[in-house]
């Protein structure tokens, strides 16, 4: 029953834990890559932010797919959180990513790495979804609307990854290649611990953020009651 | 033939119909009147399906493709001649006999002379005589008037209360207005929008 | 059969419609001539015509997005959607109608563009003309979807670029990939791909968008 009630906090915490756990791991317990050395070890936030964020807007498509099939107003709600923490997600991918490329090539882009321009792709297909629903009248027609707008995001990853990886055929970036993380055993542990921590994180702050907004719609509907 | 219960239509914060119950029988004739912005046009658009309720639930006992709907546009394209428009949504309804029909109607509602002329050429009344050819053109069971008598002229307006006289018990009918006494014999049952509320 | 019979009687009347106004078709002809003088104006002179190959898809994407902005303009003026919905014809059948009507303004626009391009860059291909009919069909089906979203809101026509063109960037990369790459046939292939998923998808959620 606390469970339930506190699904916020217990993720919360389960996140600050696990999160906790993963980077001192991954500072002080997993050997050097061989290759980059130091440095890759921001390999264990950027991947599990990047797999965060398709979960996000896997979810929220989900939701969205929900929404079409019941017509319930709160799917609504739902899948635009799952959205929302997607594109936050999202955005901390393509700082880490940046942040990494200055790291191993000395350059803060590269349009040889193709997750960092996937994620950009996507960063400006989910902004178009924001500006669809700021310039939208809240209602029914709206939420249908976002709903397959999210749905087609889900649809443009896998296609925008194959065309990215076609693009590499004619525009010939420098294309830089990170050998396949060879693992470890203690590696791979971190980054499971690390993936984890994150999913769990973006579970908390999705709990939260459906939380607040609704509280907000309770609270307009009780005004709108008084007044 | 409608029956609703708890009724709730909300754009974005604003609420503009709540706690509405309703039962329209088979060939009743409704008269719904309330002033601006009480909610006529919205009750209409939910009984057509064109809106979804945001609360409550509305059911109504016919196919769309049996009503007809006035709207508060004429829903025909200006560019297109009478006879196209009509043409156009004979075909998407499926209309029997649709060129008869068509003709009949034109003449009723004293459009046949200009049949292809095109839509902004009308005046006013002529593009709501229109209007209601489009919404009677494939004999609706359930039709749901909104203002028809809005910027009809006198002799459209004397065509449609004989017209509605017709209909009368043989088609469910829905009508909105702001002035209550026009429908006044017509009606089999009232809704004051500005009470309810 | 009655679905074809009801897309065809929609599509008419846009073509009819566009007779009678000339409000769009020669708005992308001069569009999409301007824009590739303009193009000739940004291509310093010693790049390869391959530069040219990739700014040719610029100018038809951007000559689509012209005339999707108008797609539904007819219908947005006077609520007309609400007309079309109720019909008990099949909501998708709107959909394929105006995807129709868009294909054949596009197709019209780029039989000027094309030997146009080839007068003053470079020479036309088979390969180029099969690439840009594939990329019609992608850019119809997914536009015309995004344009009925974009009539329903309050910016209208600013809302229709930024919906449409991060989706438009797998076509570009098809047509682009197609015009200069050696293996033109794998690039084909996903244009093909493209449009086929988005169709579907398109076609099965359009009635989502103009109903509630």
């Amino acid at each position: 029953m606390w469970l339930r009630n506190n699904r916020g906090v217990a993720l919360a915490s389960t996140a600050a834990l696990l999160l906790l756990a993963g980077i001192s791991l991954a500072f002080y317990w997993v050997p050097d890559d061989a290759d980059q050395g130091f440095s890759q070890r921001i390999f264990y936030i950027h991947v599990p932010v990047a797999l965060t964020a398709y979960a996000c807007f896997g979810w929220g498509a989900w939701k969205a797919l929900r929404l079409l099939w019941t017509r319930e107003a709160r799917y609504d709600l739902e899948s635009y959180t799952a959205v929302h923490m997607g594109v936050i997600f999202g955005i901390l991918t393509l700082v880490t990513g940046s942040i990494w490329a200055r790291i191993s090539w000395g350059v803060w882009w590269s349009w040889g790495e193709r997750q960092l321009v996937l994620f950009l792709v996507l960063f400006l297909f989910y902004s178009a979804y924001f500006m669809l629903r700021y310039s939208t009248e809240p209602g029914p027609r709206r939420e249908r609307m976002s709903a397959v707008y999210a749905l087609f995001g889900v649809v443009l990853i896998p296609v925008s990854f194959l065309a990215i990886r076609l693009a590499e055929g004619f525009i010939h970036p420098t294309v830089f290649t990170r050998e396949g993380p060879q693992m470890a055993g203690s590696m791979f542990f971190v980054f499971c611990v690390c993936l984890a921590g994150t999913l769990a994180l973006a579970g908390a702050l999705y709990a939260n953020e459906l939380l607040g907004k609704r509280v907000d719609a309770s609270l307009r509907d009780l005004e709108e009651a008084l007044a | 033939m409608i029956v609703a219960r708890d009724l709730e239509r909300r754009f974005g914060s604003k609420r503009i119909l709540r706690g509405l119950d309703l039962d329209v029988g088979d060939g009743d004739f409704l008269v719904v009147t309330g002033p601006n912005g009480s909610g006529k046009s919205t009750l209409l658009g939910l009984c057509a399906g064109l809106l979804a309720p945001t609360g409550g639930t509305i059911d109504v006992a016919v196919d769309r493709g049996e009503i007809g709907y006035l709207a508060h546009e004429p829903l025909v394209y200006r560019e297109l001649t009478a006879l196209e428009n009509l043409d156009l949504y004979g075909r998407l309804y499926r209309v029997p006999e649709r060129r008869e029909r068509i003709g009949m109607l034109l003449e009723r509602f004293l459009l046949w002379e200009v049949r292809h002329e095109r839509v902004s050429a009308f005046s006013r009344g002529m593009v709501q005589r229109l209007a209601l050819c489009r919404a009677l053109l494939h004999e609706p069971r359930l039709l749901l008037l909104d203002e028809p008598f809005t910027g009809l002229d006198p002799a459209g307006a004397t065509l449609l209360d004989a017209e509605l006289d017709a209909l009368r018990g043989a088609r469910t009918i829905v009508a909105s207005t702001h002035e209550p006494e026009r429908l006044g014999e017509l009606a089999t049952a009232r809704l004051d929008l500005a009470r309810a509320a | 059969m009655n679905y074809f019979g009801d897309v065809a009687a929609l599509a008419r009347k846009d073509l009819l419609l566009e007779l009678r106004s000339r409000d769009t078709l020669p708005a992308m002809l001069l569009f999409v001539v301007s824009t590739l003088v303009v193009f000739h104006f940004a291509l310093p002179s010693d790049s390869s015509d391959l530069a040219a190959g990739g700014l040719l898809w610029v100018a038809i994407v951007f000559t689509a997005l012209l005339g999707l902005t108008r797609a539904f303009a007819a219908e947005r003026e006077q609520r007309l959607l609400d007309g079309l919905t109720l019909a008990p014809c099949d909501r998708s059948a709107i959909w394929l109608a105006k995807v129709a009507s868009v294909t054949a303004f596009l197709l019209v626009a780029e039989a000027v563009a094309l030997p146009a391009f080839a007068l003053f860059f470079a020479p036309v291909d088979a390969t180029l003309v099969a690439a840009v009919l594939l990329a019609d069909i992608g850019i119809a089906a997914v536009g015309t979807l995004l344009a009925a979203m974009a009539a329903a809101s309050r910016a209208r026509e600013l809302l229709l670029p930024l919906l449409f063109l991060p989706l438009a960037i797998p076509v570009i990369v098809g047509g682009v990939g197609a015009t200069v790459a050696e293996d033109a046939a794998r690039y084909l292939g996903f244009l093909a791909l493209y449009d086929l998923l988005f169709a579907i998808l398109s076609w099965a959620s359009f009635e989502y968008v103009v109903t509630e």
